[in-house]
């Protein structure tokens, strides 16, 4: 059994190798390959704001990137948000992404007073899935909390009101989890 | 004795929605009313959410586009837009100049279509029934062209990953280009009509005021926005396609009442026509679409975009696997949701009969709220 596993593993990893390098060879083909960003200074301002807390920062295509851990989210949001020559007064978005052990959720901030953006973001396990609510630091950020929390499974804590907002009362699960499934559509009418 | 009516104030809560015609589709209002006016509300949503965002998780990239369509109803090239563009971000993918022309048109010319919506229903709100046939006429008129370029009155289904479906049908901008002047001149009919009315401008000035804090803290965009005094456009602080090439102005408010947000969208409809003509002077023939695979997998990575839709920034943020036909995840910033949160704020403090007016000048899309 266990020489046959191993074969099939092969087997699987081979296919997948196979399947990249197509990928990669399309691409070249295409003339579609990265495009070049120009490194963001913003990312030097950043790191000196944050340089007591535990965060990560890097550049992606164009978005400078702060990975944070959730104990130092709310000081990090507070930092970015209040320091002056920062100033991430505008909330973009708030989103999360189901990575199956954990739950990353992510924050889009931009500045109206500088033309800079940045990204937050924060990965909690989807065991005890919960962070501290960023409403206080940017009030557009309720609804956005309370879907994540429909959608989710994710509690913010702090929150002034986690009622339901996108699903009815009494909803079971939570649908953008990669762990729910769409139930099968019944025949005929009610499915 | 027990007959004459109490003098003090009785707290009354009404319930508007989910079926209400002022609210433009299925939202529900909770309005607590002390007398005349509105002390708090509560506002619900959720009525028309049907999953958009998990059934992308399973389509392929180029059946996505169907699904933005129905987002935002009444703007779907524009909808589209963000969405090409993103995935496109992430494939580095360059699209060829023409394409990205036909798109700017339709994605403006259903910035009007959009704004004459809007015109025509805020003033069925408050009563006034003539502005809603002249809008409809135009628009009707716009509604024929986006069928002679896409075959859909709506829900297009027509930018393509890379490009567009097809190229314009012969002829489309030499008579878009005649129909320009007289599109002109209805916006100046429509202007007369309402903009300087006497009653129009007792129910919208100073009514429903967004502050410019208030605005920016709830993430309000678009129209709404500037009307509140933020001069930021998504077209001009962060240029994508052509729109570096274009000369346009942003129509700015002070007051961020009512009768600020309608003279925004008015003068937007008007800087619209002006980048439409300049898009027919430098449009050149040449391919409409790069070279994309029907099957389009993307490397692993993720890209956020952001567009300026009629209702303000639409962004999208989509996040893929190595080699998967299927999106991971994608999430939609929608500016109507971010609008409408800011609802609860600007009607307290206001009378029960200017709600319908302040519901009207958000000008939200249930569609593109729930998703």
């Amino acid at each position: 059994m266990n020489g046959n596993e191993g074969a099939e593993d092969q087997k699987e990893q081979r296919r997948e190798e196979a399947l990249a390098r197509g990928a990669e060879r399309r691409r070249q083909r295409e003339g579609a390959t990265a495009k070049e960003y120009p490194p963001s200074p913003l990312i030097q301002s950043i790191v000196k704001t944050l340089r007591h807390l535990s965060v990560d920062t890097e550049q992606i295509m164009d978005e400078v990137i702060v990975r944070t851990d959730p104990e130092s989210l709310i000081e990090t949001c507070k930092l970015l948000r209040e320091t002056a020559e920062l100033e991430f007064t505008y909330l973009r978005c708030l989103s999360a992404v189901d990575y199956v052990e954990n739950i990353e959720v992510v924050y889009h901030l931009s500045s109206l007073e500088h033309p800079h953006k940045t990204v937050v973001k924060t990965q909690v396990p989807t065991e005890s899935a919960e962070l501290p609510s960023v409403v206080p630091i940017w009030r557009g950020a309720d609804w956005h909390e309370r879907e994540v929390h429909d959608l989710f499974g994710m509690a913010f804590t702090n929150h002034p009101n986690m009622s339901p907002l996108l699903l009815f009362d009494g909803f079971e699960g939570f649908p953008l989890r990669k762990s729910y499934k769409i139930p099968e559509q019944k025949e005929g009418l009610g499915g | 004795m027990d007959n004459i009516p109490s003098t003090e104030p009785v707290e009354f809560m009404l319930n508007v929605g989910p079926q209400h015609p002022a609210t433009h589709g299925v939202l529900r209002l909770l309005i607590d009313v002390d007398g005349e006016r509105i002390s708090q509300v509560e506002t619900h949503i959720g009525y028309l959410h049907r999953g958009t965002e998990k059934l992308c998780e399973g389509e392929t990239f180029s059946q996505i586009i169907s699904l933005f369509d129905r987002l935002d109803y009444v703007a779907n090239f524009n909808m589209e837009m963000s969405y090409v563009m993103a995935v496109e971000k992430i494939l580095g993918l360059d699209v060829p100049i023409r394409a990205e022309y036909i798109r700017v048109v339709t994605c403006e010319l259903n910035r009007i279509a959009s704004h004459l919506l809007f015109y025509g229903t805020l003033g069925l709100d408050i009563g006034a029934m003539t502005p809603v046939m002249y809008a409809f006429r135009e628009r009707e008129a716009l509604q024929a062209y986006f069928e002679s370029v896409s075959g859909a009155r709506m829900m297009h289904n027509f930018f393509r990953v890379g490009g567009v479906k097809e190229d314009l049908p012969e002829g489309f901008l030499e008579s878009l280009q005649s129909y320009l002047p007289k599109l002109k001149q209805a916006v100046q009919e429509c202007d007369q009509l309402l903009t300087l009315n006497d009653i129009f401008l007792e129910r919208t000035k100073g009514v429903g005021i967004l502050e410019k804090v208030d605005a920016v803290d709830f993430a309000v965009s678009g129209p709404n926005l500037r009307a509140s005094g933020v001069e930021h456009d998504i077209r001009r602080t962060e240029p994508y396609s052509i729109y570096p090439n274009l000369k346009f102005s942003i129509p700015t408010g002070t007051n961020g009442d009512s009768w600020d947000r309608y003279w925004v969208r008015m003068q937007e409809i008007q800087e619209s026509i002006f980048i439409i003509e300049q898009c027919i002077d430098q449009i050149e023939p040449g391919p409409i679409s790069g070279r994309t695979r029907t099957v389009i997998r993307p490397p692993k990575g993720e890209a956020y975009v952001r567009t300026e839709s009629p209702r303000g920034d639409f962004g999208v943020y989509l996040v893929t696997e190595e080699n998967k036909e299927q999106p991971y995840r994608i999430k939609m910033r929608s500016p109507s949701f971010c609008s409408l949160m800011a609802l609860e704020t600007m009607l307290q403090g206001e009378y029960l009969a200017d709600a319908v007016t302040i519901l009207g000048t958000l000008d939200f899309i249930m569609g593109e709220v729930d998703r």
